[in-house]
């Protein structure tokens, strides 16, 4: 009998989960180790951010649905990882603190023979003063923030009905935030918000973003065949916010966010600040912090994560200039190079190095998106990967049998630009691959016949459509295989 | 949109006519877009 433990339960901890149960005889036990006690589709939060939907429409409870599964369920967080035991057994384990009411602050541990860590990311607020919720901005991370940035929304709103001028800035709130598309269906869902209350006049929208161009996503934009034009998403971007009359700033590092000022510094080395009423900041990603011991107890953090906190893999790690940047650099089995029994998916695992050129202000501050590794492409390495274990498992082979590299995947992404059933819109993309290969693609970096880009209310359609396939598959509901990543 | 002022920011990106804001949340034409994006993206699902 083997034991797979799973870190993490969010978009590719269940999709692991689930694939890993449905493959394994009941002799095997599939564990999942989660802090959070809900599921929670990320992708509609930006909806509760606005009030089209509420909180619970977002979220599940997972308890249920791992009792209907067979998985096994800790509502923990782990600490540490000890992939050689310790003193008294060479059992692999995980220390894990739970976070349940009945449980909470009790230390435990798991033991396993395979894992993986799909923990997803630590929202590193802490990496910019006053930033976040508890301090000066809202987010739309979890579906707590969303609701309590809808409220604060809404109070503007009933503000701006008296006549007030407001002033509101969405994007990023950190020089290295990843996760440009969530702050960009933010700006448009809120200006949508004020067109339907009639106060668009009432507001000045901004679009503050650590993007050295509109349209770079992390991934350093894209080319799209449209109109007789090969054209890059920056000017399909620019449109979209000079149609909406949205202000953009790019570009900047937001070092610090007061009661109403927002401080931030630029690509050429200015330090300016723009004053808000509201404010909608993505927080830099970090790795959730977890150590590694060895059998006698030492500490082996840095030989199982990177410096940021997220698990190196089978990536090429070696420090290269963006000219020498490779599609062979990104990993293709997500298996720890120190360990053959450890894989890490998700935003969990270090990527080589970002996507979007490295860009530095002229004081040296680094300035540019991190790579985004969340939906589709995290749902489809952690199928690959449950699949590899479970075929390790099932004893066919000693070595990774599925391989999922970001450079030879392809990438669907609905991005809305207001929820409304008859007059909403949304950008539908396709990209192929998400890693630009410059030697295959030489003018562009990907297929432009795979790559493609539009706006309309078939995109809101399908991006509703997806919002409850997705949860259905979550719950693990009939034929919920059907359902793709 | 608010009208675009020359050599600012807003005065140089594309933007759509009447037309094409019209066609995009035209119903019809809309359920036919459905249907290629639908199998546009399955077209990308099945790539891997």
């Amino acid at each position: 009998m083997a034991k797979l433990l799973i870190l993490g339960g969010g978009i590719a901890g269940q999709t692991a989960a689930l694939h890993a149960r449905k493959q394994l005889s009941r002799n095997h036990e599939v564990i999942v180790v989660t802090p959070n006690s809900k599921w929670n589709w990320i992708p509609s939060n930006i909806w509760v951010g606005v009030g089209f939907m509420k909180q619970e429409d977002v979220v599940f409870p997972l308890a249920p649905v791992y009792k209907k599964t067979g998985i096994v369920y800790h509502q923990a967080k782990a600490i540490s990882i000890h992939p050689e035991g310790n003193s008294e057994s060479a059992v692999p384990y995980v220390t894990i603190e739970y976070t349940s009411p009945e449980k909470m602050g009790q230390l435990d541990i798991v033991q396993y023979d395979y894992l993986i860590n799909a923990t997803g990311p630590k929202l590193n607020f802490n990496a910019t003063k006053g930033l976040g919720p508890e301090f000066n901005s809202h987010s739309v991370c979890t579906a707590s923030h969303a609701e309590s940035a809808s409220s604060a929304l809404h109070e503007l709103i009933a503000q701006m009905k008296k006549g007030d001028k407001k002033d509101i800035v969405i994007g990023t709130g950190h020089g290295n935030c990843t996760c440009q598309g969530a702050a960009f269906e933010y700006i448009f869902n809120v200006e949508y918000l004020l067109r339907k209350n009639n106060v668009r006049d009432k507001a000045n929208i901004v679009w503050l973003s650590n993007e050295a161009e509109l349209g770079d996503f992390g991934i350093g934009g894209m080319h799209l065949q449209r109109g007789g034009y090969i054209t890059h998403s920056r000017v399909f971007t620019e449109s979209l916010y000079t149609e909406r009359s949205i202000n953009w700033i790019i570009g900047a590092h937001t070092n610090e966010v007061e009661k109403n000022t927002i401080h931030y510094e630029t690509l050429n080395g200015e330090q300016k600040e723009h004053r808000f009423d509201f404010s909608m900041l993505i927080p830099p990603f970090s790795g959730v912090g977890m150590k590694a011991y060895n059998r006698i107890g030492a500490d082996i953090t840095s030989e199982l994560f990177a410096p940021s906190g997220f698990m190196l893999v089978d990536a090429d790690y070696s420090k290269k200039s963006y000219e020498q940047w490779s599609p062979e650099d990104w990993p293709k089995t997500y298996q720890s190079p120190k360990y053959n029994n450890i894989f890490a998916v998700g935003i969990a695992f270090a990527p080589p190095h970002p996507v979007s050129k490295p860009m530095f202000s002229t004081n040296g501050t680094p300035i540019f998106p991190t790579p985004p590794r969340t939906g589709m492409p995290s749902g489809v390495m952690a199928r690959e990967v449950a699949f590899s274990v479970v075929d390790m498992i099932k004893g066919k082979s000693d070595k990774p049998t599925r391989t999922a590299s970001m450079a030879k995947m392809g990438a669907a992404c609905i991005a809305s630009a207001g929820a409304g059933l008859f007059n909403g819109t949304a950008a539908s993309m396709t990209m192929y691959p998400i890693i630009p290969d410059f030697k295959t693609y030489p003018d562009t970096g990907r297929s432009l016949t795979y790559t493609s880009g539009e706006i309309g209310l078939a995109g809101h359609w399908i991006k509703h459509f997806l919002h409850f396939a997705f949860i259905y598959k979550a719950k693990a509901n009939p034929f919920w295989r059907v359902v793709p990543e | 949109m608010d009208v675009r002022k020359p050599y600012e920011q807003t005065y140089y990106p594309p933007v759509p006519t009447k037309f094409t804001q019209k066609l995009r949340v035209n119903f019809l034409y809309q359920f036919f877009r459905f249907m290629v994006l639908n199998l546009k993206m399955l077209r990308m699902v099945r790539k891997h």
